[in-house]
């Protein structure tokens, strides 16, 4: 990390934009690249930065401001030298980063989300950072730590102050690890790179072997893989940069996965590989991997691969020696978005604008990055694609159940002995799963995150395979002592953030949700509030443009049929009682006045006693 | 259904004709039936965000085992940007969705600050005169209470955020027609907000004049010009003389007078 800021010399930041510009060649559809790295060296995209970089575009300005805007990780304000941010999915939670934040925050005399006075420090919270078996975790200027303990955090603040630059902290804390407790046909293979290339035998026949495998979606929607690349393939690219693009979709931001991680960390290869095998079938000579902005870490990795490929006739002209197969691939970042794992708003954020999803037809099939043919995938349906190029679609097809051939890679998290990677043939139980992990006491497991479905014990016996819980890959354990309440409020809370804010029923729906849960939780809720959940709910699912809205009540809505007593519980009023807390309000009189006598107070339970009625339905305001 | 000659789907089991290309809100208009929208214009293109016109299509009715009529709704989609398709059965005036509505005109009504007594736009207002004709009676949900800024930075404009439903009509009319880019957006989420193309984030700086389009296209109290106020009385505002719904046509593609 740079230490001075170079934000106070113009000059100085001048060259630095120039420098990024140039080596961007001045591409209005890389400025996310741009934004990254012009910050990277600058800290934070001052006012003036942003016009130089509008103006070195030919952009308008408010459009590269609005895309600076958009993503977590884009700073238009100082946020400091050092930039701290706690994962806070509910396995940190349950982890116990709250006190660990809090830790941090007293030492560093800060609040969260503030910039420490000497502008050295910030620390705040963001959306689930993928390491959830090695939780509680945080990143530091992008960079992850995990495991994080006090200890840990009493050196970490030490580092901190003393401005040690992060390339001289001790490596140990830096470290991810795979954590792979369960291999099967994919992790356990065998391949060397360049297998499943030399086993293709021309594009029809592989396309009709990914057919015949009945490989589908592992993103979590399932499509298949097969139809997809038709699709693909017979569509025409446009204009005089007609193409056709393979992405590969690594923006894995859905709560408890962490699986394209691991694959990416550990079989690089076989995922550049299916990419390959993808490209051959679709015709295309350009891939793009969308990488998350919380795997920032892995991209000089992640290059040395692709190196190492082209290197190896594996990328590059005339693959395999074989004339008319080039193909190359390119690794994007995003910058801390959870809506970019949405396809459209991937293909929106590679092309440089905000990450909002578009509308459905034209489906990226034929009009995706650049409005040209594009077949996007998940990182495990590309990997599984090589797989099936180099085996077989029969050997493929043999393994899981009828309807989900092949074997599906799980994230698991939470109250377990061994959290971590576990790859299952399609069809296993989840008690099947629990038992293999360690679980014990399990009160509910939330599969396909948070945007996906939580079961209770009665439901154990179901399966993980489209044909009954399709998931993503993220699956996340609670036992007895856990409040489902709080798991759901934990996912409320995680919408609002990651909601685009496009379309009016998600960006103000989330909102209300969270507005509702947290007055059950702080003790005003009725059965009132339930009924306003209920609404918005309804609401989100019906209007909302993209699946975000349409699940980001699934939830609650999940949580209030299978756990309500852990609702009811917290349902203090019979019907209806504001949010607003009069005797909180009266707070500040009291500090001002000294006084914190009972006739200071204005609470429903003193006023009962005092009138001898019963507190009725909105009757306080 | 289809004959193959005429193009024409059913809302609400009225048959509307429409052309190749046209969406179910093109058509509907068109012919002079009513869906509610804010973000819709028919100058523009649509992009269909604030799902005021949702409708549903192809809802069937199936019989069960037992001899029971049984409705299974059809899929819910923006009616602004789903092209029409011959035969297709959209609903639109059914109390689900007349429901759903009302919910995100409330939901609007919370998110900014409308405060229509003290409002110049007040009796014009598409958002009041879609929540009356709905029939909303409250905001149910409780306000946000917001804190937005006013921009009195340019000479003839006045920007009031409070008000803004984040439509988007004036950022693509300053794109698409005055070639400006005057008004972007940016934040997102909760947090998602209007920006003007300036440095210094003023109207002001910008080069926005009162007769461009984008200064006339706000189909709300955001964007008001100075020197202009409260013209017309009682009354005779647009909406007191007829709801929002009664004159589709009209309401259209009506061309906001330039001053």
């Amino acid at each position: 990390m740079r230490i001075a800021n170079a934000n106070g010399d113009g000059q100085d930041c001048g060259r630095v934009i120039d420098a990024v510009l140039s080596r961007h060649q001045r591409d209005a559809t890389r400025l996310m690249q741009i934004l990254r790295e012009i910050q990277e060296e600058l800290d934070w995209l001052s006012p003036q930065t942003l016009t130089a970089i509008a103006e070195g575009l030919k952009l308008p300005r408010a459009k590269v401001e609005g895309v600076a805007g958009f993503y977590h990780f884009f700073h238009s304000e100082p946020k400091g030298r050092y930039r701290v941010l706690w994962s806070d999915n509910i396995t940190d939670r349950m982890l116990g980063n709250a006190d660990l934040m809090a830790r941090m925050c007293k030492k560093l005399w800060l609040r969260p989300g503030e910039v420490s006075e000497d502008q050295l420090v910030s620390v705040d919270t963001t959306s689930c950072t993928g390491m959830c078996d090695q939780g509680p975790a945080m990143l530091v200027n992008y960079r992850p730590l995990t495991r994080m303990t006090p200890e840990r955090v009493d050196k970490v603040v030490d580092l901190i102050r003393h401005k040690v630059p992060l390339d001289e902290w001790p490596a140990e804390y830096f470290v991810v690890e795979d954590n792979i407790r369960r291999k099967d046909a994919l992790l356990g293979n065998d391949l060397a790179p360049g297998d499943a290339l030399r086993a293709m035998r021309g594009p029809a026949e592989m396309l009709e072997a990914i057919k015949a495998s009945g490989l589908r979606g592992r993103g979590g929607a399932g499509f298949s893989t097969g139809q997809k690349w038709e699709f693909c393939r017979n569509a025409v690219g446009t204009g005089a940069h007609g193409a056709h693009y393979v992405v590969c979709n690594a923006d894995e931001g859905e709560p408890g996965t962490f699986k394209d991680r691991v694959l990416l960390s550990a079989h690089a290869d076989l995922v550049f590989e299916g990419m390959t095998v993808a490209a051959y079938v679709i015709g295309a000579k350009k891939g793009l991997v969308y990488l998350r902005g919380e795997y920032r870490y892995l991209l000089d990795k992640l290059n040395a691969v692709l190196e190492k490929r082209r290197a190896d006739k594996l990328l590059g002209k005339s693959i395999l020696g074989q004339t008319g197969f080039d193909f190359d691939i390119e690794v994007h970042l995003g910058a801390g978005a959870y809506i970019c794992g949405e396809e459209t708003a991937l293909l929106e954020s590679l092309e440089g604008h905000r990450g909002v999803p578009r509308k459905r037809p034209p489906f990226p099939v034929t009009s995706g990055y650049l409005g040209q043919p594009t077949a996007v995938n998940n990182v495990e349906t590309l990997a599984s694609a090589a797989l099936i190029a180099a085996k077989g679609a029969a050997w493929y097809k043999s393994i899981g159940t009828a309807k989900s051939s092949g074997t599906k890679v799980l994230s698991i998290s939470g109250d377990c002995a061994r959290p971590g990677i576990y790859e299952y043939p399609y069809g296993v139980t989840v008690s099947q799963v629990l038992a293999d992990c360690g679980a014990i006491d399990t009160q509910a497991c939330q599969i396909a995150g948070a945007s996906g479905l939580c079961i209770a014990p009665g439901e154990f016996g179901r399966r993980i395979a489209f044909e009954d819980i399709p998931t993503g890959g993220s699956f996340m354990i609670f036992d007895n002592t856990r409040d489902m309440f709080e798991v759901a409020r934990n996912f409320v809370h995680f919408f609002v953030d990651e909601s685009c804010g496009f379309c009016t029923p998600c960006r103000v729906g989330t909102t209300l949700l969270k507005n509702v849960m947290d007055k059950i939780h702080d003790g005003h809720g009725g059965e009132y509030d339930i009924g306003d959940a209920q609404r918005v709910i309804k609401t989100l699912k019906t209007a909302s443009h993209c699946g975000l809205g349409q699940t980001a009540g699934n939830c609650v809505a999940d949580t209030l049929q299978k756990f309500r007593p852990s609702y009811e519980l917290r349902l203090t009023v019979r019907e209806f009682e504001p949010a607003f807390d009069l005797d909180k309000a009266l707070s500040k009189m009291r500090e001002v006045t000294g006084r914190d006598d009972p006739g200071a107070h204005f609470h429903i339970a003193h006023r009962k006693s005092k009138s001898g009625v019963g507190a009725k339905a909105g009757d306080v305001s | 259904m289809t004959d193959g000659q005429t193009n024409s789907f059913f809302l609400d089991d009225e048959e509307i004709p429409f052309e190749e290309g046209q969406t179910i809100i093109q058509a509907a208009l068109t012919a002079g039936k009513y869906i509610p929208h804010l973000c819709y214009h028919p100058e523009f293109k649509p992009h269909g965000s604030c799902k005021l016109c949702t409708v549903r299509i192809d809802s069937r009715t199936i019989t069960t085992e037992d001899g029971q009529s049984v409705k299974i709704p059809g899929r819910a989609a923006a009616s602004c940007t789903t092209p029409a398709v011959a035969g297709q059965h959209v609903e639109s005036e059914t109390p689900e969705l007349l429901d759903l509505r009302r919910t995100l005109v409330q939901m609007l009504l919370v998110e900014g600050n409308h405060y229509c007594p003290s409002c110049e736009k007040s009796g014009k207002c598409l958002l009041q005169g879609l929540a009356y004709d709905l029939g909303v009676m409250d905001p149910h949900f409780p306000q946000y209470f917001s804190k937005r800024e006013v921009d009195a930075s340019h000479p003839d404009i006045l920007l009031d955020f409070n008000r803004c439903i984040l439509c988007e009509l004036c950022v693509r009319a300053s794109a698409e027609m005055d070639k400006k880019n005057v008004f972007s957006l940016s934040g997102r989420g909760a947090t998602k907000h209007l920006i003007c193309n300036s440095e210094s984030g003023r109207l002001g700086d910008t080069n926005l004049a009162a007769t461009d389009k984008a200064a006339n296209v706000c189909p709300v109290g955001v964007i008001l010009h100075k020197r202009h106020g409260f013209e017309v009385p009682y009354g005779q505002r647009r909406f007191d003389k007829a709801p929002i719904s009664a004159d589709p046509v009209q309401y259209a593609p009506v061309k906001e007078k330039v001053r």
